[in-house]
């Protein structure tokens, strides 16, 4: 068994336990390549399925280019897609984009704040309907308790001190300092009423895994990974406004793989084209601790 | 290719301040395993600050961390060496981390004990050499770190050594090395130290190099926990999967397979996994899933096994090692639940044998397990379950115990135990003791009220009619002016297996009321009928225990899926209409002379 077989056997024993385990169960897809192989894992996991609904958060700024990938491989797969949305705050134009908020707190509003809300059911919910291919307003309005996020370890300090199966309080609130013990795959599933989990079937993955994974699987991707033909490609996804193109000529997967294993990536960060991530020392854990994945 | 290289996740382990943090940090730098400009960048913000620059601050990302000065979670970071990639896992030293350590320990594959030579062996360089061993870590390696603070003395780097292994002796453990390092300043750390000539032995990163990655897992006998069974159904799908994790072994199509401790038997028809090339076997490790030749109704948490090879005991007692990590003790008269694979049962502790303190290993008799301490303990499950020793195959040999939502304390299975006195023989010998029979015998309320008393359990799956039917009966007894009484329990179990509870313990306390209050109706001549939804063989074994001596008769509604027959009375077609269903139970009561004719008045 090489690497991507182990990596994606726990993976799938993760989401697998998930499902067993809770009945409110939701997964993030933010349409970017590492939650785009946590779908794929799901579709692994459930030979095929999908049996839980996808939640999407819609900040707006998204490169219209993601929305539309999002919505084909919505239809395509047969997913249960969910988007959540901050309208207030786009309607009151409180954004970076809109000068009157800095980047932290215009990702607080636009992700964490409309993830929480949308999670717990308080905020109008989109559902996709297959028929007319067109979002309407989800009659349910359950809070979810159990949400896949596709969180790695590689990525920065303060992920690599999660579990696999992550309590949060009713608050979303993240108690780094007293973490379950996770020992013998056995996770935390039980849990007291008004918290919720959060699941990270990816913890173990690298930037580059995920890359050799979704070449060797021939996974669907948006095509803004690759060089625009202006010689730049995005390294990782997000808002317009905040996510800065890298330099590179890799106009396909393998070039991707080639360039993180021997080539000018091979050992810079990947989120240094986040603009988020540099304003404050710890923002990204602020941001975390309150809900942002 | 780069995912073909081999992987070893290694543990850091040792008493807080050690160095432990150092040496990863250290290991990191030296093997160009570091972001370009991340060294730079924290030494920079450390002068920016005026502070001396640690190592821990590259690692200690988080705020919270570098405010209380101590790591306190197993971070994971990666390097290189030219053999391999290693996963670090820098384990916190305070022992009130001690769960996290641990969390990050059972993962490991190869350790290494960091001991300060300054200050000698602490505390938690016993304990966690203990907890190693408890995690049956093989690989294992001492680090004597701070040389430099002693000169760089061979004496001192001896003593520790000879004391330590003294201790590691004792609990049967032997490192394949003793490194003397300065990690700090990179002193045998990737090479020979010039400041230790006297040290014949390798540097950290060659000892690592050297460790063995472990037999692999197929050659033992075959075991996978059953995750789930999934029919999608709805999305067009018919296959009927039971998935899981290959722990150990393998399979191939046309395999003699029983599930344990449900006894089922099978054949494995085909090997489901989605988008690869069709399979007709799995090994070790693979996540996947099985359809088979007879359709088979099973529950999560059976452990699938061949036939022909060495079967997992199936047994509701065995003795184990528990180490504890609970806020309040581990106690004899608490129920928890057990995890063990993906089993999931209510258990107590039927003896504790003796307890532990790993730090100063000594023993002890005492009535609990307090938190961070060792326990041998018999184990009682409320129901068989299929296990290994940890010997054996360790994967089906470990558990954890849950307690009020937190996973509480880790096991490792020593033996099982065999013998009849269970906890539930017990508790109805004590019962019945102290109840003070009333003058009036069974047989002369039975002529005076027309019947026997009975608990009638009518059963099966929810929405097949077995609620309205036990309604009807209820009511047609009552036309024929029997005593009885309909007390329906499905929500009860709903309630008590949804969110608000425990689902394992909520369920069994709910059942063991049930149980007794079914022995004290009947008791007093009622004819108690009852409608469970999901009931299995041992649920209603428990339930006859508790109404002893008095009759259960059980009707099961639908397609019976996972009672053995002989446990059933009598079986009614899904959705029966009730008129139809009262006249074929008023008919099993007669022959089972509940309803005597003689007492017809
Ligand atoms: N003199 C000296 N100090 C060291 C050495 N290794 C670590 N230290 C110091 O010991 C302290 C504790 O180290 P740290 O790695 O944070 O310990 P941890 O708590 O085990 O992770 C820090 O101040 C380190 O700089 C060493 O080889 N020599």
């Amino acid at each position: 068994m090489d690497k991507l077989d182990a990596l994606e056997s726990q993976s799938v024993y993760i989401l697998r336990e998930a499902y067993r385990e809770f009945k409110s169960l939701v997964m993030l897809w933010s349409i970017g390549k590492d939650s785009t192989v946590l779908l794929w894992l799901a579709r692994k996991a459930f030979f095929g399925h999908v049996p839980f609904p996808l939640v999407h958060i819609d900040t707006s700024y998204k490169i219209p280019e993601m929305i539309r990938y999002r919505d084909e491989l919505a239809l395509k797969f047969k997913l249960n897609m969910i988007v959540g949305q901050n309208t207030m705050a786009l309607k009151e134009k409180r954004t970076f984009p809109d000068g009157t908020l800095d980047r932290i707190n215009c990702c607080k509003a636009l992700k964490t704040d409309a993830l929480k809300n949308t999670l717990a059911g308080s905020w109008p919910r989109l559902r996709l309907n297959h028929q007319s291919a067109k979002y309407e307003v989800d009659t349910n309005t359950e809070p979810y308790t159990g949400v896949i996020v596709g969180a790695r370890a590689d990525e920065e300090g303060s992920r690599s001190k999660e579990r696999y199966f992550s309590p949060r309080d009713r608050n979303s609130d993240w108690d780094v300092g007293d973490q379950p013990p996770e020992l013998w795959n056995q996770f935390k599933t039980d849990f007291a009423p008004g918290t919720h989990i959060r699941i990270h079937p990816l913890l173990d993955w690298t930037e580059l895994n995920i890359w050799e994974y979704i070449q060797r699987e021939n996974i669907p991707i948006t095509h803004l990974y690759f060089d625009q033909g202006n010689g730049k490609r995005y390294r990782s996804l997000g808002c317009y406004p905040c996510t800065m193109p890298v330099e590179s000529h890799a106009q396909n997967v393998d070039d991707i793989v080639k360039e993180l294993r021997e080539g000018k990536f091979k050992n810079i960060a990947e989120r240094s084209g986040r603009a988020q991530d540099k304003e404050d020392g710890g923002g990204l854990e602020t941001l975390r601790k309150e809900g942002y994945m | 290719m780069a995912s073909q290289r081999q992987q070893m996740n290694v543990v850091i382990v040792g008493h807080v301040d050690h160095g432990k943090s150092t040496l990863v940090g250290r290991l990191l730098a030296d093997t160009g395993s570091l972001p370009e400009g991340k060294l730079e960048a924290v030494k920079a913000q450390c002068k920016r600050n005026a502070k001396p620059f640690e190592y821990a601050f590259l690692l200690d990302a988080l705020k919270d961390e570098q405010a209380q000065g101590i790591t306190i979670d197993t971070a994971r970071s990666f390097f290189k060496s030219s053999k391999r990639d290693y996963i670090i896992i820098d384990a916190p030293g305070h022992i009130e981390f001690l769960k996290n350590m641990i969390s990050g320990a059972a993962r490991a594959e190869a350790a290494l004990l960091v001991i300060d030579a300054h200050e000698g062996i602490k505390e938690n360089s016993k304990r966690h050499g203990y907890m190693m061993r408890f995690l049956g870590i093989k690989n294992i390696a001492v680090c004597v770190n701070k040389m430099d603070l002693v000169n760089y003395d061979r004496a001192v780097f001896e003593r520790i050594q000879a004391d330590y292994v003294k201790f590691l002796k004792e609990i049967d453990l032997a490192p394949q090395a003793f490194i003397p390092i300065a990690a700090f300043c990179g002193d045998n750390m990737t090479g020979p130290s010039s400041r230790m000539p006297w040290y014949q032995g390798g540097s950290v990163l060659d000892v690592l190099d050297g460790f063995q990655k472990a037999a692999p897992l197929d050659q033992l006998p075959f075991r996978m926990p059953v995750q789930d069974i999934y029919k999608f159904t709805e999305s067009g799908d018919d296959r009927r999967i039971v998935a899981g994790r290959v722990e150990t072994g393998s399979v191939r199509t046309g395999d003699e397979v029983i599930f344990l401790p449900s006894g089922k038997k099978n054949r494995i028809k085909t090997v489901e996994y989605f988008n690869g090339p069709p399979r007709s076997g799995a090994r070790a490790q693979e996540s996947i899933g099985f359809t088979y030749d007879t359709e088979i109704y099973i529950r999560p948490g059976e452990v699938l096994c061949r036939y022909s090879q060495k079967l997992p005991h199936v047994s509701n007692k065995f003795r184990a090692n528990v180490f504890w990590m609970g806020k309040q003790p581990l106690i004899k008269t608490k129920t928890y639940k057990l995890k063990i694979a993906t089993q999931q049962v209510p258990v107590i502790v039927a003896d504790i044998i003796h307890v532990l303190n790993a730090a100063e290993l000594a023993s002890s008799h005492k009535p609990h397990v307090d938190r961070h301490e060792v326990g041998e303990i018999i184990f009682e499950t409320l129901k068989p379950i299929a296990f290994d020793t940890v010997n054996e195959i360790a994967p089906t040999g470990r558990f954890v115990l849950v307690d009020n939502y937190e996973i509480a304390g880790g096991g490792i299975i020593l033996a099982p135990v065999f013998d009849s006195d269970s906890s539930l023989n017990q508790h109805i010998k004590k019962r019945d003791y102290g109840w003070e029979r009333s003058q009036i015998t069974p047989p002369l309320r039975a002529q005076k009220y027309g019947h026997k008393s009975a608990l009638i359990i009518i059963a099966g799956k929810i929405d097949t009619g077995n609620q309205r039917i036990a309604k009807a009966m209820e009511e047609a007894l009552f036309n024929l002016g029997k005593n009885v009484y309909f007390l329906g329990i499905s929500n009860r179990l709903n309630l008590a297996a949804s969110d608000s509870k425990d689902k394992t313990l909520g369920r069994y306390d709910a059942l063991v009321q049930l149980g007794e209050l079914a022995h004290l109706m009947t008791d007093a001549g009622l004819i108690l009928i009852t409608s469970i939804t999901d009931i299995d063989q041992y649920d209603l074994g428990m339930l006859k225990k508790l109404n002893n001596p008095n009759r259960t008769l059980v009707i099961y509604v639908g397609q019976e899926e996972r009672l053995a027959l002989e446990n059933i009375d009598l079986l009614l077609p899904e959705n029966e209409r009730s008129e139809a269903a009262v006249k074929k139970i008023v008919d099993l009561l007669v022959k089972a002379v509940v309803l005597d004719p003689e007492y017809e008045i």
